[in-house]
C-alpha cells in the first residue's frame, strides 16, 4: 500500500527563499538548498520549488539552485514557475529535478503537456492548477474555474474539464491549489480535492489551506488526495514534518516513518 | 569504478550524483569499450521499453549486457533497467534482453484496495518485504520504504528469484536476485537513506550469491 506523501513547498526568487525558514534556534535561513536539506532530514517525501523570479535573465540562478539541491537530497523534487518550453523543462531536468510543474503556461499552450510527456515521460510532468469556486454555469459546470496570476484573472476554463483534459494530454500528476483556501491556514478545500482526485487516474497533490496536522488528515482521507502540500505551517516552525507524520500515522493514515 | 549504462532512458545523472555523494567513482557511457573498464555495472533508466530496446540495439549494448552478466561481475538493474532484462514486456509489445525468464506486465485497470480503485502509475513510497538475507539489503530496516514510479511490473517465471515483494492491489516483484545480478523496480537513488544504503551495499558486493 502506498504511503501518503507530505510535500513542503518553497518559493524562490532570484535564488533565495521569499520567506525565510525558521530553523532550530529560530535562525532565519534564506538559502533554498539548506531548507531542502532540513526538510529532507525531517522526513519530507518530496519537495516542490516554485521559482517566482520575474526576469528570464535570472533563470540561471535557479538552475544552479536545482543542481545544488540535487547533490544534497536524495528524494524526488519538482520545480515550477516560468517553464514555457520543452527546452526549459530539459534544463531543469538535466540539472537534477525529477519533475517539472507547469501551470498557466499549460493553459495558454496545452500541447506543452503532451510535448513534455513525450520528451521525458508523463511521470515528469506535473500540472499545477489554481482554482477558484464560482457559480456553476454553462461554461463552468463544475462550479470551479481555472484562474491565473495568483487568482486575479479568470480564464473561463472549467477546472474539472481541465483536469481530465490534462490527464488525456499526458500529465503524470496534478497539484491542485485552491485559491480560496490558500494562505488561510484553515484547511484544504475538501470538496474540490475529492471531485478531482476521484475522477482522474493520476495522483493528486492537495494544496492551499494547511494549518494543522488535522487538515492534512482530512484532505488525505475524506478528500482522497494522494499527497498534501504544506508551506507556512512548517516554514514558521509551528510544526515539524516529523510531528505531522507521527500524527498522521497515529490517525491511521499510512505515511513513511523511516528515513 | 562503477559503470552506469547510458541508453538515452531518462535522467541518469541522479544515479551518478548519489554515487558521488557516497564517494564512489563512476563513469556514464553507452560504449561497451568504456563500460568494460568498470568493476561493476548499474543499469538504470526511466521511460518506455520499446524505445529503450531500440537504443540498446543501436549501441550493441543488447549483446554486451548479457555477456557481462555471464562473466559473473556484479550488475544492478533499476526500474526500466530491471524490466528490460526480462524476455518480454507488454509495454509497446517489446522483445527484451531475455536474461531473466519471465515477462513485464501492465498493472490491471481494475486494481483495487479496500474497494477503492488504485491509480496507475504506482507512484510514491511503498514497503518492500525482503525475502532473503541478500548482501544488497544489509542494514536496511524492515520498515523502510522506497520510491516507485511505474505502470508495468516484472513477473519472473521463477518466484524463487524474488527477494522483495511489494503490495499495490496485488503482490508484485520489487526486487530479484540471481547470482551476480540484482534488480529492483524502485529507485534507490531517490529513496533517501535506505536507498543510498542499497547503493553503498552494491558498491561493496562482490557478486557472490546470497
Amino acid at each position: 500500500m502506498l504511503s501518503k506523501r507530505i510535500i513542503p513547498c518553497l518559493d524562490v526568487r532570484d535564488g533565495k527563499l521569499t520567506k525565510g525558514i525558521k530553523f532550530k534556534g529560530n535562525i532565519d535561513i534564506g538559502d533554498p538548498v539548506e531548507a531542502a536539506r532540513e526538510y529532507y532530514e525531517q522526513g519530507a517525501d518530496e519537495i516542490v520549488f516554485y521559482d517566482i523570479t520575474a526576469s528570464s535573465d535570472e533563470r540561471d540562478i535557479m538552475i544552479d539552485v536545482v543542481k545544488r539541491v540535487a547533490e544534497t537530497i536524495f528524494i524526488p523534487f519538482s520545480v515550477g514557475g516560468g517553464i514555457r518550453t520543452v527546452e526549459d523543462m530539459r534544463r531543469v531536468i538535466l540539472a537534477g529535478a525529477e519533475k517539472i510543474s507547469i501551470n498557466s503556461e499549460a493553459l495558454k499552450n496545452p500541447p506543452l503537456i503532451s510535448e513534455g510527456a513525450k520528451a521525458f515521460g508523463s511521470q515528469c510532468v506535473v500540472l499545477g492548477m489554481d482554482v477558484k469556486k464560482v457559480e456553476a454555469s454553462a461554461k463552468t459546470p463544475s462550479g470551479y474555474e481555472m484562474v491565473i496570476h495568483g487568482g486575479r484573472v479568470f480564464t473561463g476554463v472549467d477546472a474539472f474539464w481541465w483536469a481530465k483534459e490534462a490527464e488525456n494530454l499526458g500529465a503524470g500528476e496534478i497539484c491542485l491549489n485552491s485559491i480560496d483556501a490558500d494562505g488561510t491556514q484553515e484547511g484544504y478545500e475538501i470538496k474540490l480535492t475529492h471531485l478531482i482526485s476521484t475522477n482522474v487516474n493520476i495522483p493528486v497533490i492537495a494544496s492551499g489551506g494547511a494549518g494543522t496536522p488535522e487538515h492534512l488528515k482530512d484532505v488525505l482521507t475524506r478528500g482522497k488526495a494522494d499527497a498534501a502540500l504544506i508551506a507556512s505551517m512548517v516554514h514558521y516552525r509551528y510544526y515539524t514534518i516529523s510531528e505531522i507524520k507521527a500524527y498522521l500515522q497515529g490517525s491511521g493514515v499510512k505515511t513513511r516513518m523511516t528515513w | 569504478m562503477i559503470g552506469i549504462i547510458d541508453y538515452q532512458a531518462g535522467n541518469l545523472t541522479s544515479v551518478a550524483r548519489a554515487l558521488r555523494y557516497l564517494g564512489e567513482p563512476c563513469l556514464v557511457s553507452d560504449d561497451p569499450k568504456v563500460l568494460k573498464q568498470a568493476s561493476r555495472i548499474i543499469f538504470p533508466g526511466v521511460g518506455a521499453a520499446g524505445e529503450a530496446m531500440a537504443n540498446l540495439r543501436q549501441t550493441h549494448l543488447d549483446q554486451w549486457i548479457p555477456e557481462w552478466v555471464d562473466k559473473g561481475k556484479p550488475i544492478l538493474g533499476i526500474c526500466l533497467g530491471t524490466q528490460v532484462i526480462f524476455e518480454y514486456s507488454e509495454e509497446n509489445d517489446t522483445k527484451c534482453l531475455g536474461i531473466i525468464p519471465g515477462a513485464v506486465k501492465r498493472f490491471p485497470k481494475d486494481l483495487q484496495e479496500d474497494c477503492m480503485p488504485l491509480k496507475i502509475p504506482h507512484m510514491g513510497w511503498n514497503h518492500v518485504a525482503f525475502q532473503k538475507d541478500h548482501p544488497i539489503f544489509r542494514d536496511i530496516p524492515d520498515e523502510a520504504q522506497f520510491y516507485f514510479v511505474h505502470s508495468y511490473y516484472p513477473d519472473p517465471a521463477d518466484d524463487h528469484l524474488v527477494i522483495g515483494w511489494t503490495d499495490y492491489g496485488q503482490l508484485f516483484c520489487a526486487a530479484l536476485a540471481r547470482r551476480n545480478l540484482v534488480a529492483v523496480q524502485f529507485h534507490p537513488e531517490k529513496s533517501g537513506r535506505p536507498g543510498l544504503q542499497i547503493l553503498a551495499n552494491f558498491c561493496r558486493w562482490g557478486g557472490e550469491d546470497a
